[in-house]
């Protein structure tokens, strides 16, 4: 019963949160620029324009009711239209989202797949050669701007090796020659599904860089905070005690001590994949990622107001959801959470 | 009141006590000493940027045409950019929007950050619900994409990029003030304060915050490495620094359209903002392993 108490309150809590993020993101939007009319219709505006927008936007009613209008509109999914692509802020982002999220899965899933067993090796072996090597490429991982080490990839692997393509999604041609039929949107997938293997040979490649790029910071993060959660665990009295008792030092790191080092790993994870999240903004301007993180730019860029309300909303509430899941995980996991 | 002045002054021999195994540490280790002489290096150069550089002008932004897209050499060792601006005289000039601007922006963000936090620890009760509720709210966002927004409608430029930055960072050191607070409040020095009848502010400003300055100050240092980044960031988008002023975000970002043949154009900046990060990180994880602001979250 407690758990369930735990699970409601935690999902109460983060609508409270979610709430509040609304607020500051109205906030931000509307009341920090100075004329925010002014900035929708561009620098060249005459006084009795800016009036009119005021008027049609609602920008000339107090801000509680401005509040009011805008909460309701949200709530009926309308996060209203970009100024610079006169289209529905929502379809801009739902329609950019699965290139974004095929780039965030695709590198989550390599730092996850390298930055948990490093560490773990990294703990196993603690001041080993393993250790100091482990330790020096996750420090240098957390250290490079995502922007520049875009940039050496593409110079290396395009320039140098040949190997690899330079940016985008898919190679242009193939998009005529064998366009990928849309199913979940993610191209690796949809290729694969529809068995368009020329397809598949080609958008496979062109993930590599930018995955690669916007793992580094995760892989360094994860095998760092693994390999302390580890080194903590091992530190405890029952894993002497398995030792004393003669298990084997692999059955007592891989077995008893793991289990214990999991739950503060999944807390790093969750992080981690907000972290990416804004690391996707970076990685897709250098790999011209047809994604959410090049819309955003270019909204911030174009102050386009209503898009980057939409965006900072959507990030947010991405954040709040990653953070929701991992506690519920946590309390899943680790019965001693949701007593607490 | 003798007993109260001899508590305060065992926590206070206690903090340089600790400063000074610090201190130890870091010099005993080769790996932190040469962490620690490389930021003062890039800081004294970023603070004697003008001098320092060869061509302070060109740095600043004044184009020489006829230079344009030279490769590194003796004259330029960076090489020069499609201006014909000298590189190294710009990725030093570059050094006081990278560097020392996130310097400040931390130092703003500890000065907001970590009296909101005693006040809440200390007071307890609807202050401190009021205050990490607020702070819970900052802390819902990707602090990176929080500071995007706010520079955004700020407008463009350095000055809007680090209140941005200042404005998305505060409610770390709120947290762990707050904490470090709460595990004071329990120590002979405060309580011998309140029996003696010290009011609340001074108790706060004269005997917590004082004994909160070795945690911030270390988790400060470990934030710095991810300041410069966010920082760097900024600059990269175009939301900070704006051109002809140099800064290593933003040169990265011009030279990423030359980076298949002028390829020294964003390699230098780029270089520099990796080293200085690396060099806070690596002493930041020393400064970590001694104290773990950690333990009082």
């Amino acid at each position: 019963m407690p758990k369930l108490e735990f699970i409601f309150r935690r999902i109460l809590t983060s609508i409270f949160v979610l709430i509040g993020v609304s607020i500051m993101t109205f906030f931000i939007a509307r009341v920090i620029p100075t004329n925010a009319a002014a900035m929708y219709i561009g620098p060249k505006a005459r006084q009795e324009d800016i009036d009119r927008v005021k008027k049609q936007l609602g920008l000339d009613k107090p801000l509680p009711v401005q509040y009011i209008v805008y909460m309701n509109q949200l709530l009926h999914g309308d996060l209203g239209d970009s100024i610079s692509t006169k289209r529905p802020v929502l379809l801009e982002i739902t329609e950019r989202f699965p290139a974004t999220l095929e780039l965030l899965f695709t590198a989550m899933f390599f730092a996850i797949l390298l930055g948990v067993p490093l560490g773990i090796l990294s703990a196993r072996w603690q001041g080993k050669a393993l250790d100091v090597g482990v330790r020096t490429v996750s420090i240098m991982g957390v250290s490079m701007p995502a922007f520049y080490l875009g940039l050496l990839l593409q110079i290396f692997f395009f320039r140098t090796l040949h190997l690899l393509p330079l940016a985008g999604r898919i190679s242009g041609d193939l998009r005529f020659t064998h366009p990928v039929q849309s199913i979940t949107n993610f191209l690796l997938i949809d290729s694969l599904l529809t068995g368009n293997w020329i397809a598949l040979k080609d958008v496979a490649p062109h993930l590599v860089l930018p995955a690669l790029t916007l793992a580094a910071y995760p892989i360094g993060l994860i095998a760092r905070m693994t390999r302390a959660a580890m080194l903590e665990v091992l530190e405890q009295d029952y894993i002497r005690t398995a030792r004393a008792y003669g298990i084997r030092d692999y059955v007592v790191t891989y077995l008893y001590a793991l289990k214990n080092a999991v739950s503060p790993t999944l807390t790093v994870i969750g992080l981690t994949f907000a972290f990416a999240l804004t690391g996707t903004f970076f990685v897709e301007i250098i790999f011209n990622w047809p994604g959410l993180g090049l819309f955003t730019v270019r909204s911030l860029l174009a102050v386009d107001y209503p898009a980057i309300m939409g965006m900072t909303l959507f990030g947010a509430t991405g954040y709040v959801l990653i953070n929701l899941i991992v506690d519920l995980l946590q309390a899943w996991i680790d019965p001693r959470i949701s007593l607490k | 009141m003798m007993n109260m002045e001899a508590a305060v002054s065992t926590s206070q021999v206690e903090n340089t006590r600790t400063f000074r195994h610090a201190l130890g540490v870091i010099v005993r280790d080769p790996l932190s000493l040469a962490s620690t002489i490389v930021i003062i290096l890039f800081i004294l150069m970023a603070l004697f940027a003008y001098q320092v550089a060869p061509h302070p002008d060109e740095g600043a932004g004044k184009t020489n045409v006829p230079n344009s897209m030279l490769a590194p050499s003796w004259e330029h060792p960076f090489g020069t950019d499609l201006l014909g601006r000298d590189m190294l005289s710009r990725v030093i000039i570059g050094a006081q929007p990278a560097l020392i601007v996130p310097i400040g922006v931390v130092l703003f963000a500890v000065l907001i950050g970590a009296p909101l936090g005693a006040i809440a620890g200390y007071k307890g009760g609807w202050v401190d619900e009021v205050i990490m509720r607020i702070t819970d709210l900052f802390l819902a966002f990707p602090s990176l994409l929080l500071a995007m927004a706010i520079a955004s409608a700020l407008g463009r430029g350095l000055d809007k990029a680090a209140i941005a930055l200042v404005v998305s960072w505060w409610p770390w050191y709120t947290r762990l003030t707050r904490g470090v607070t709460i595990s004071l409040k329990e120590r002979y020095f405060v309580e011998a304060a309140q029996a003696v009848g010290v009011n609340d502010w001074v108790i706060i400003l004269r005997h917590i915050l004082p004994n909160t300055i070795s945690p911030v100050l270390v988790q400060a240092t470990v934030d710095l490495g991810t300041v410069i980044l966010a920082m760097g960031g900024l600059a990269f988008l175009g939301l900070g620094t704006q051109p002809p002023a140099p800064d290593w975000g933003l040169m990265v970002s011009d030279g990423r359209t030359y980076i298949l043949n002028q390829w020294w154009i964003a390699t230098f900046p780029g270089i520099a903002i990796f080293v200085v990060v690396l060099a806070f990180n690596l002493l930041g994880d020393t400064l970590r392993d001694i104290f773990d602001p950690r333990q009082y979250r």
